[in-house]
């Protein structure tokens, strides 16, 4: 990368010092004077009817100061307008799943807060509960709403069925001929493949501060993947214009998707205005795997037909994602972009479902559905390399798509370094030699991310001491100031400590969309890259003019705008900026930049893990793990990896050990000890390669990076379980037990 | 009720039953140290006690008194970073930060006790500190640079 002088570099994260200091502040560290604190009173049930609903007792108990309920309510009792469906934040007539919130308090201390909860006084009627995807699913099953009716995505409004049902959305997708696709292969396999519930497992739970000023205009820190939408949620909630609510970004300590939804937060600022008074608000780790919307468990049904040298000519899926009690959020909808569109498959036809049932709620979580569909169809290759005795990297190779091909949802696939992600991999392979050992085995799988894009602005001024300041709105979840500084510090010439990145609240930053979709540096680098032109055209116009040039002229480097060609006529940025605001000066220099509609720039990433499986008991040990995934451009490989990493490390715990239990829709495992992630002994190191075949779309040639590294992890592991043992897994997590009971049931057949 | 915080004398006034985590984090405001779990499992509340790691959660204030308790505020002396400080810094071993001052305690008791670890060790060693973003190399590697400077 000698092309760029801070850009590709491994700068260490700006936010780091305040992290290592413990002076960085979360939404849970914010005290105001007079605060109160609140706490929620949630539903017993998975499902029933709320016949009585008391709170006198609660309001009575000395040191409470306000108990609100759905009919409380000022604005919007639904959630969200820009989710696919709106559902409440306090239950009114009915709950319909265990912990639902019915109603909240604000007390002068958390222990009489707890204490009033205990108070409210709630007579429900059982309903029998919903509780699996199949059975919810058949027409005969009563709808937990009776006016819901299916969404077909993709489809017009006037397509939905005369029924109400559980099914919340459908998308169905045709190519081609499917039955002649089967007729022309000379193998056809078929199999199911089932996932589990998973939380997300960030480990700040949720927490959120409101205060209200004497004017009206309320103000609330927390913790949240995008501030602006936030703004507009809470704003319609409390029955306020926007511009009356303002969000002040705080350190967020682990998202992955799970902080886009804001459990606390409107609540809180409710308390506040009825109170008069701040408020804190803070989840237990038990609240938040009971209502901290995990991701969704799933069925997926794969067939799929293959020559005998090995070209897919057909396949037809169904993927059925368990939603939850709210038809909320919608995992279908990414099913379109992101299933199959990584092979090259003439004929196929995909039916995805988003399927209510009486647990709680679920979202969005790193690659939203895509670990799930990838689980299935990556073990589905490996069978298929399997059966033919093909080596599995060489089976995708074969029929990986290319740029100009047609996604099964229809779009022309941009320039995508499917193939040399896949080469890369195989070559480091090759390099590392065969796997030796008993009872060891090897798995690949690839795993496809489309991306996401949004809306960004963001501002710069060049300052008097030749420094920079960036105005951005961002929520930081990946490491985003740092590598977004990276392009200021890149496009002016300077180093990184002459830029000052500066994430303003809701009130004074430009828009951001959310830090979802693995958007935030391939898109916000637009606005900023930009923002960044706009005041070096201005800097340009000056420095021409003082240097006797054109200015077209001048180019940028060590803080100076120099001449191109003759480095002895300069002038520094600080003498530029100073002469801008003088007497005389054309005013400060201020640039502005702002992307919306962007192409995504799709991503691969291809896995490689070994493993060795104890034989007696089952436990997988993984040995070692390599990614190598296309990032377009690494903008700070430091950085990049640690993602990679991250995800990696997540896909082990869902591929292996975790998972939601739950009985009669309650969640039985509300603890970390109960609900176990990886510790740093269940992990190896992880190696990462990372290629780098610029995108058309994206600054420099960025591309998303978060969550490609994510979605092959589930069927790698399985794949190199089978490679061990002999033996296939279509469920998860492949616990020991699981792994003990199929290895078992193999030595019996 | 005295406690010595990072060097510093104490009184307390919250009831010996209070957590060490609620003590420092909302009566002196020692918010570094972060409560993820509040059962001991996830390692984000870890102090120093006599300069051994412990879950803050799982403590009394009780149980505390005339101990030394040093906290991530207490670490750096004076402006400047403890060394693991730094490498979790340089090595890229902090995301979102909030796993960060428990599992850089953690790693200061285990390296003053046993100074020259092999990464097996340092893996058992912070095993009770749950990370969820770094997938644990990079802090892995950060503890090994320590330990071999």
């Amino acid at each position: 990368m000698a092309k760029y002088s801070v850009v590709g570099k491994r700068i260490p994260r700006i936010d780091a010092l305040s992290k290592v200091t413990g002076t960085a502040v979360y939404s849970g560290d914010i005290t105001l004077p007079g605060m109160l604190h609140g706490k929620v009173h949630r539903s017993p049930h998975a499902h029933a009817i709320i016949r009585r609903l008391d709170v006198t007792k609660a309001q009575a108990l000395e040191g409470v100061m306000a108990v609100i309920t759905a009919s409380d309510v000022p604005g919007y009792k639904i959630r969200s307008p820009l989710l696919l469906a709106e559902m409440p934040h306090l239950a009114q007539d009915k709950v319909v799943y265990a912990a639902q919130p019915v109603a909240v308090v604000a007390a002068t201390s958390v222990e009489i807060a707890e204490k009033a909860v205990g108070l409210i006084e709630v007579e429900y009627e059982e309903l029998p509960p919903v509780l699996d995807v199949l059975e919810s699913m058949k027409p005969e099953t009563p709808p937990i709403y009776p006016n819901l009716y299916t969404n077909f995505i993709a489809r017009p409004p006037s397509d939905k069925d005369s029924k109400p049902s559980n099914i919340a959305y459908h998308i169905s997708i045709n190519r081609g001929d499917l039955e002649a696709g089967f007729r022309e292969a000379d193998l056809i396999l078929e199999n199911t493949f089932r996932t589990q519930t998973v939380h997300h497992g960030y480990l700040e739970p949720f927490a959120a501060v409101a205060s209200v000023d004497i004017g009206g205009k309320v103000t609330i820190w927390t913790q949240s993947q995008g501030v602006f939408i936030a703004r507009q949620m809470i704003a319609e909630f409390l029955g306020l214009l926007p511009n009356r609510v303002n969000l002040v970004p705080v350190e967020i300590g682990g998202a992955f998707g799970g902080k886009s939804y804001l459990p606390l937060a409107p609540l809180c600022a409710l308390l506040a205005m009825k109170t008069g008074r701040p408020v804190r608000m803070e989840m237990s780790r038990d609240e938040v795997l009971r209502d901290g919307r995990p991701a969704p468990g799933s069925v997926t049904t794969i067939k799929m037909g293959v020559t005998k040298k090995g070209y897919i000519t057909a396949a037809s899926a169904s993927f059925i994602y368990d939603a939850g009690a709210f038809p909320e959020m919608s995992h279908t909808m990414f099913v379109r972009g992101n299933t199959f569109s990584q092979y090259k498959i003439p004929n196929i036809k995909i039916e995805a479902f988003d399927v209510l049932t009486n647990t709680v709620p679920v979202t969005f979580y790193r690659a939203p559905s895509t670990p799930q569909s990838h689980f299935a169809i990556e073990s589905q290759m490996d069978l298929v390399s399997r059966a033919l005795g093909m080596d599995p990297l060489q089976l995708r190779i074969q029929n990986t798509t290319a740029e100009g091909d047609i996604t099964p949802s229809g779009e022309i696939l941009p320039r995508v370094g499917f193939k040399e992600t896949l080469e890369r991999m195989a070559e480091y392979l090759k390099q590392k030699g065969s796997l030796q050992g008993k009872n060891r085995g090897r798995g690949v799988a690839s795993g496809f991310w489309h991306g996401a894009a949004g809306s960004w602005g963001a501002y710069v001024q060049v300052n008097t001491d030749g420094s920079v300041t960036l105005v951005i709105g961002v929520t930081d979840v990946s490491g985003s100031r740092t590598s977004i500084a990276q392009i200021v510090a890149e496009e002016f010439g300077i180093p990184m400590e002459a830029v000052s990145l500066v994430v303003g609240d809701t009130d004074t930053a430009p828009w951001a969309s959310p830090s979802v979709g693995s958007q935030t540096i391939y898109s916000l680098s637009h606005a900023v890259y930009r923002a960044c032109q706009d005041a070096k055209d201005q800097l340009r116009h000056m420095a021409a003019l003082r240097l006797g040039v054109e200015a077209s002229e001048i180019e940028f480097a060590k803080g100076l705008a120099t001449v191109k060609g003759d480095t002895e006529k300069s002038v520094s940025l600080g003498s530029l900026a100073r002469y801008s605001v003088s007497f005389r000066g054309p005013g400060p220099i201020v640039g502005r930049g702002s992307i919306g509609g962007l192409p995504p720039a799709p991503s691969v990433a291809v896995h490689a893990v070994d493993v060795e499986v104890d034989k007696e008991t089952g436990k997988v040990k993984v040995l070692s793990y390599a990614v190598a995934q296309d990032v377009g451009l690494a903008i700070n490989p430091l950085s990049i990896e640690g993602q990679i990493q991250g995800a990696v490390t997540q896909g082990i715990g869902w591929a292996l050990m975790e998972g939601y239990q739950f009985d009669r829709g309650k969640v039985q495992n509300t603890t970390l000890l109960d609900y176990r992630m990886p510790t740093a002994t269940d992990v190896p190191m992880i190696d990462t390669l990372l290629v780098e075949v610029g995108s058309s779309t994206g600054i420099y040639g960025l591309r998303h990076v978060g969550e490609p590294p994510m979605v092959a992890t589930l069927a790698a592991i399985a794949n190199a379980i089978h490679s061990a043992t002999g033996v296939r897994l279509k469920t998860l997590p492949m616990t020991p037990e699981a792994i003990l009971k199929s290895i078992k049931k193999q030595g019996k057949s | 009720m005295k406690v010595k915080i990072n060097g510093k004398e104490h009184e307390i006034v919250s009831g010996p039953g209070t957590t060490l985590v609620d003590v420092l984090r909302y009566e002196l405001r020692l918010t570094g140290t972060k409560e993820g779990c509040g059962t001991g499992s996830c390692g984000s509340c870890t102090v120093l006690v006599d300069g051994r790691a412990v879950n803050s959660c799982l403590v009394i204030v009780g149980e505390v008194e005339g101990k030394e308790i040093t906290t991530i505020e207490g670490l750096s002396r004076q402006g400047t970073l403890h060394p693991l400080q730094q490498a979790f810094i340089s090595q890229g071993a902090v995301q979102c930060g909030f796993c960060t001052p428990g599992v850089i305690l953690t790693a200061k008791a285990f390296l003053d006790s046993n100074p020259h670890p092999t990464e097996s060790q340092i893996r058992q060693a912070i095993a009770g500190n749950l990370c969820r973003c770094t997938g644990y190399d990079k802090i892995v590697r950060a503890i090994m640079s320590v330990a071999n400077s």
